[in-house]
């Protein structure tokens, strides 16, 4: 059991208004790019864990997400789990 | 009556509550600071405006765990009154003391001004002096103010008049263009399923003299007054407790 590196995406959930994704939705399509659509605004957070295999560190992150990293009320999460090269 | 003000770092408007209190209503106020474990016997906890934390992470997000907000929702649960005001009202959506949430307004920016809601329940201790359908003015300044939830919430806060103030025009019309942050519903202000915890965007601390900016926000603080003041002289009318031998 080494070191993992965990990173948690967290975005808007379906049906909640992201007033970031439409304003850079705009913006994309202002500036030639109208093949864009569904712009959601999210937030990108790395975690270092360190003694915990694979499996109990993906239910430690997924607390953590429920706890703090995400408000359910809002948002979505996901987690992905690498081991950490030196 | 006695109120306490929460202090966490970040806070700005606890100083403006703390006056208000004191000097308009001249009741006591425990300043509480966000480390303490106890609410020193207070009857109404206020969580002020402010940017506590910095809004890391979600406004409110990480307030919600210092140590005082044990005590806080053990004051909610054992019927205790409780207050929040902008990030306060934030705090209490992240406590899951009420439900929903704030984010970003809906025109990206922050927003500064003196605006009209409408009280949609006089049955709540912060409203319980006001009329149904009276227009208050009160000043917001946020960025995170629009009110979510999801629908089966919303039509539950609905069934409930669990909704107390709207964004209105000045006749009271909840308008889009009297929104001013894109809020489900012109949802300014809610309260708990209980009724003790209460929480809204504008600040009525904002709002106590007429010098600066109108006196409609005293109107909500003398309701808890009114409100307490009743509860306890309907309590004093309970026959009282034959001690045995």
């Amino acid at each position: 059991m080494g070191e993992l590196r965990a990173r948690v995406f967290v975005t808007p959930k379906r049906g909640i208004l992201d007033p970031q994704g439409k304003a850079v939705e705009q913006a994309l399509h202002t500036l030639g790019f109208e093949e864009v659509s569904d712009v959601r605004v999210g937030r990108y957070i790395e975690l270092r864990l360190r003694d915990l295999a694979a499996d109990a560190a993906g239910a430690r992150v997924r607390a953590m997400c429920e706890r703090l990293l995400a408000n359910g009320v809002i948002e979505d999460f996901r987690v992905e789990l690498d081991e950490e090269r030196r | 009556m006695r109120w306490g003000v929460v202090t966490f770092p970040g806070s700005n408007d606890d100083r403006d509550a703390v006056r208000a209190i004191e000097h308009v209503l001249g009741d006591s106020a425990v300043r509480l600071w966000h480390k303490d474990r106890d609410l020193q016997g207070v009857d109404c906890v206020i969580l002020p405006g402010g940017f506590s934390y910095g809004d890391y992470l979600r406004c409110g997000a990480l307030a919600r765990f210092s140590p005082i907000m044990d005590a806080v929702s053990a004051h909610a649960e054992a019927g205790g009154l409780v207050l929040g005001t902008c990030n306060g009202f934030q705090i209490l959506c992240e406590a899951g003391l009420l439900p929903g949430a704030l984010v970003r307004n809906r025109s990206m920016r922050f927003v500064c001004d003196v605006v009209t809601v409408r009280v949609e329940t006089a049955d709540t201790f912060f409203t319980t002096s006001c009329q149904v359908g009276e227009v208050l003015s009160l000043p917001i300044k946020h960025g995170e103010g629009c009110y979510v939830a999801e629908d089966e919430t919303l039509a539950v806060l609905e069934a409930n008049g669990q909704i107390v103030f709207r964004y209105s025009d000045r006749t009271g019309r909840v308008v889009p263009d009297a929104n001013p942050n894109g809020s489900l519903g012109g949802i300014a202000g809610i309260c708990n399923a209980r009724r003790n915890v209460v929480g809204l965007m504008p600040h009525p601390e904002h709002a106590v003299e007429r010098l600066t900016g109108g006196e409609d926000g005293l109107k909500l603080f003398r309701s808890a007054q009114a409100w307490l003041g009743n509860r306890s002289s309907s309590a004093r009318r309970e026959p009282a407790v034959v001690p045995g031998p």
